[in-house]
């Protein structure tokens, strides 16, 4: 829109919950977000789990459902959205292979990882396994900052901090 | 015809017929509201979603909704993660009745509908809960929602 400055993406999270309270209230109130992209190849070909997420979704917010390829090709238009915007994914694989091929892709929201076989607590709500770890650890290499938050009242814990079970 | 086999007034024991389902502490918050103002605060099983991740959150829901025998569940947030597990298990579960935005002067007439279906109770909260928000002042609204 002419004389309206696009405004990027204000967060990309990880969330194994997806569209929740959390993330559509505790952060879209604050960031004002209009828009959420939700990243997933199970859930951008699935109109039964859309149709669930978008309930959680209130009026006035849009979401839009990718696959990681859609997401790349279309990120350019989400990046031209006067809105601001959330970009989830629902685990650190998907977001990794977002990152690879998404420049714009500077910093990672661990917001929720919960307990589940083969993983270890580095937080009240992250939860890795060492191949996790070892992505992670991958990103922070190439770049990319990675920080756990669950909202944004609470403080933003480094990646080094939470892997060496230092995040409080 | 009544589904209902709680009590109270006439000393026998209520029975759980609803699920609290809420962020942080606001199922065991809201209950505890309930059991003081009429002390039918165990017709209602508060459960929490505190640590646990989407999947487990489905699981607890199904294993309660067994465990209780109740098949109404009351959550707190249109979007939160309860919801949307609550959606999920309504899948396979057509006899689960969702209510969601659950606030206390809803819970606090389910519990006192011990004539009706849970179903017919559920509906009759969700408009109790309804029309129980109203803004008091001096440009506002006035009166209704008290209990």
């Amino acid at each position: 829109m002419e004389g309206v400055a696009a405004v990027p993406i204000e967060l990309f999270r990880i969330d194994d919950r997806l569209i929740h309270g959390q993330v559509v209230v505790g952060w879209g109130q604050p960031l004002d977000i209009g828009f959420i992209v939700l990243v997933d190849d199970d859930v951008a070909t699935s109109d039964w789990e859309q149709e669930l997420y978008r309930l959680g979704v209130p009026p006035g917010m849009a979401v839009h459902f990718d696959t990681v390829a859609q997401a790349v090709e279309r990120f350019a238009s989400y990046r031209d959205d006067r809105r601001a915007g959330i970009l989830l994914t629902k685990d650190i694989e998907t977001m990794q292979r977002l990152s690879v091929q998404l420049a714009e892709l500077r910093c990672i929201n661990l917001g929720g990882l919960h307990y589940s076989a083969g993983r270890v607590q580095k937080l009240r709500y992250v939860f890795l396994t060492g191949d996790e770890e070892r992505v992670l650890r991958d990103l922070a290499g190439r770049g990319v900052a990675v920080t756990a938050q669950d909202v944004p009242a609470a403080r933003p814990v480094p990646l080094d901090a939470l892997l060496a079970g230092r995040g409080g | 015809m009544s589904d209902s086999a709680e009590a109270g007034s006439d000393g026998t024991a209520l029975v759980a017929r609803a699920l609290v389902a809420g962020h942080g502490e606001f199922a065991v918050g809201i209950v505890s509201a309930v059991e003081q103002i009429t002390g039918r605060g165990a017709v209602l099983v508060p459960l929490t979603n505190r640590g646990l991740g989407a999947d487990e959150i489905v699981r607890t829901l199904r294993d309660a909704i067994t465990s209780v025998g109740a098949h109404v569940i009351f959550t707190d947030l249109p979007a939160g993660s309860w919801t949307i597990a609550a959606r999920r298990v309504q899948r396979d579960r057509p006899d689960v009745v969702v209510v969601t935005g659950a606030n206390l002067p809803a819970l606090l007439d389910f519990v006192f509908q011990t004539h009706c279906t849970s179903d017919e109770a559920a509906r009759h909260a969700a408009d109790k809960g309804r029309g129980a928000i109203v803004v008091l002042g001096n440009s506002g609204g006035s009166g209704g929602g008290a209990d």
